[in-house]
């Protein structure tokens, strides 16, 4: 059981997924910022840890007893500041300064100055190495506090990417816990059709990694997958879906920079309302 | 210069315990008192130099004091974006330590060479770049990077360097320079492995009745505005040295603050390496005659350049590096 007292029961993590798909479409049409369909799919990721798995205080940001999260695939900040928002650590208000000049909240989250961000991240590949030192140092001195991070299907593109599989494992970093947001498509084509990134689970698997796979817009499983303590890091496949929650964005890769007309914001907030 | 860091490492992880050690898979022994004395914050991370400085800035994050030890290209250029990026912009204290300064490792060929290192790190902000040039600066360069913790690039020769000044070097030395010598008129001034070479130039220049200061330079970044300030209004003539290109590194920076201050009133002289690759077999100490980093090289341009019988007022970037700015 979770033993944070403002986390929210699973069956309430829709409606707060809801509006937070909601606000991204507004923020993407508002601020012509792209990247849409990338942050839509991992929405039901980063609401259930924000709101039921991690261990932070939005008040006490930077206490040293909390957990981490590393949005590593960086382009899904749209997605990190409207639940960054919603879970209290800057006002609703403060969303509005998205990209606009002069503002705090950049395309990519930035290295200091948003509560909550804990990287800076954008350039694809780096926030796993980041995490596996967090995690590392939190061992070092046995901490409690784990290390989460969503990487991307994408992302794994990066050779970066498996120095860091290869050193979490080497270390047997069982806190540190990864989501691969696998919604299939990278900024051009199907990810199966770059670079044959087809078996996951078997190259987790093979580099020593505690690996489960799921349907990432379930809640009930999302939840289910963070447990699980296995003395090894835990590679968590979420299966999802580009632009997940809005019936014309839907599996569409045009979304990955398309934004969205005022026309299809009101649309898009039909359904979100339903 | 290698022996010297592992020593010192492990004598300051005894009073700071916030100090962990990173090692791309070398260093074969060379660390055996770090690791018996610190067993847990010793870390092979194996031949993945870029997980190895994202792992480094996660360290820092937590609080740890992180120095990363490798070949210079290996932690330089390889890795170039997880500095700037991981360790540069967020500002975090990892002490990046290279061994194999310029044609250190001159045997090993080209892709173990090092020319460019200096003028790609100083191109991030937040980065200190040190440049040792004997045993007791490399010392003194380590305490400065416990005792004022920020990104800190630290390059090293190899092994076995002769002690040149023979005292311990105080760490607030670094930060300005070590004169080593004191004449006029013309001032020498060398940062890292060169000293040694710029040290026997004025020897063959006092042979012909000149009279040269010599300073090393060990700070490279940030640049030590004030003395270099000094040097060019107190001397006429300034040759600048280091085992790097010519484009780009400690000589560069100072032709660009001499010409941002309108300072160029003196003559300045850089000596580094040409804008090629070194493609020959062989010693550090046969590249270096190769290249013409060598003192009765750098004296015989000194005396050319002094004497007046040569007039340059071009750029010495690409070509020679026989010529001047001369203003």
């Amino acid at each position: 059981m979770c033993t944070n007292p403002k986390c929210v029961r699973g069956s309430d993590l829709q409606k707060i997924a809801n509006q937070t798909r909601l606000k991204i479409i507004e923020m993407s049409h508002a601020a012509k910022s792209a990247h849409l369909g990338s942050c839509l799919s991992c929405v039901d990721i980063l609401v259930s840890l924000y709101h039921h798995v991690l261990n932070i205080d939005p008040s006490r940001y930077r206490a040293a007893e909390r957990d981490i999260f590393i949005l590593s695939k960086g382009h899904a900040a749209m997605g990190l500041y409207a639940v960054l928002a919603k879970r209290g650590f800057f006002s609703e208000e403060f969303l509005n300064t998205y990209n606009i000049d002069g503002g705090l909240l950049s395309e990519h989250p930035p290295a200091r100055g948003v509560p909550g961000v804990e990287a800076a991240t954008g350039s694809l590949g780096h926030g796993l190495s980041l995490a596996c030192g967090q995690a590392l140092a939190l061992k070092m001195k046995d901490k409690k506090n784990r290390v989460f991070c969503l990487i991307s299907d994408g992302e794994v593109n990066e050779g970066a990417i498996w120095e860091a599989a290869m050193f979490a494992s080497a270390n047997r970093l069982s806190n540190l816990v990864v989501f691969l947001d696998w919604n299939k498509w990278q900024a051009t084509q199907r990810s199966d059709d770059v670079l044959n990134t087809t078996s996951h689970k078997d190259k987790w698997l093979s580099f020593g990694w505690d690996v489960e796979c799921i349907d990432g817009h379930d809640f009930e499983e999302i939840l289910h997958s963070v447990k699980n303590p296995s003395g090894r890091p835990k590679m968590i496949i979420a299966d999802t879906m580009k632009g997940r929650g809005v019936s014309f964005m839907e599996d569409d890769n045009n979304w990955h920079y398309r934004i969205p007309t005022s026309e299809e914001v009101s649309a898009a907030k039909l359904e979100l309302a339903g | 210069m290698r022996n010297s860091f592992a020593k010192k490492i492990t004598e300051l992880s005894s009073v700071d315990d916030q100090i962990v050690l990173l090692a791309g898979d070398i260093g074969n022994r060379l660390f055996d008192n770090f690791k018996n004395q610190n067993p847990k914050k010793f870390f092979n991370c194996g031949v993945a130099e870029q997980n190895m400085i994202g792992v480094s800035a996660g360290l820092a994050q937590q609080g740890f004091l992180p120095f990363v030890y490798t070949i210079a290209p290996f932690c330089t250029s390889r890795c170039f974006e997880q500095i700037r990026i991981d360790v540069c912009y967020h500002n975090v204290p990892v002490t990046i330590v290279a061994v194999g300064a310029g044609l250190s490792y001159a045997n090993l060929g080209p892709t173990h060479h090092s020319f460019e290192d200096i003028a790609i790190l100083r191109t991030l902000p937040n980065m200190r770049i040190l440049c040792p040039a004997d045993p007791d600066e490399v010392d003194a360069c380590l305490e400065l990077a416990v005792a004022e913790p920020k990104p800190t690039y630290i390059r090293l020769g190899k092994k076995g360097e002769p002690r040149i000044h023979e005292r311990s070097i105080d760490r607030d030395e670094l930060v300005s320079t070590i004169r080593l010598r004191k004449g006029k008129e013309i001032c020498l001034i060398s940062t890292g492995t060169l000293l040694k070479e710029t040290l026997e130039c004025s020897k063959i220049l006092s042979q012909y009745g000149y009279d040269a200061s010599v300073c090393s330079v060990p700070q490279v970044k940030p640049f030590p505005s004030k003395i270099i300030e000094e040097i060019f209004t107190e001397y006429q003539t300034i040759a600048v040295f280091e085992e790097h290109s010519i484009i780009g590194g400690f000589s560069a920076a100072v032709a660009e603050f001499i010409i941002d201050n309108q300072l160029n009133t003196s003559k300045l002289l850089r000596f580094g390496i040409n804008d090629e690759f070194h493609i020959k077999s062989g010693s550090q100490s046969y590249a270096r005659q190769a290249l013409g980093l060598r003192s009765q090289t750098f004296a015989n341009r000194i005396l050319k350049v002094i004497s007046g019988s040569e007039h340059e007022n071009t750029c010495s970037n690409f070509g020679s590096n026989q010529t001047a700015i001369s203003t």
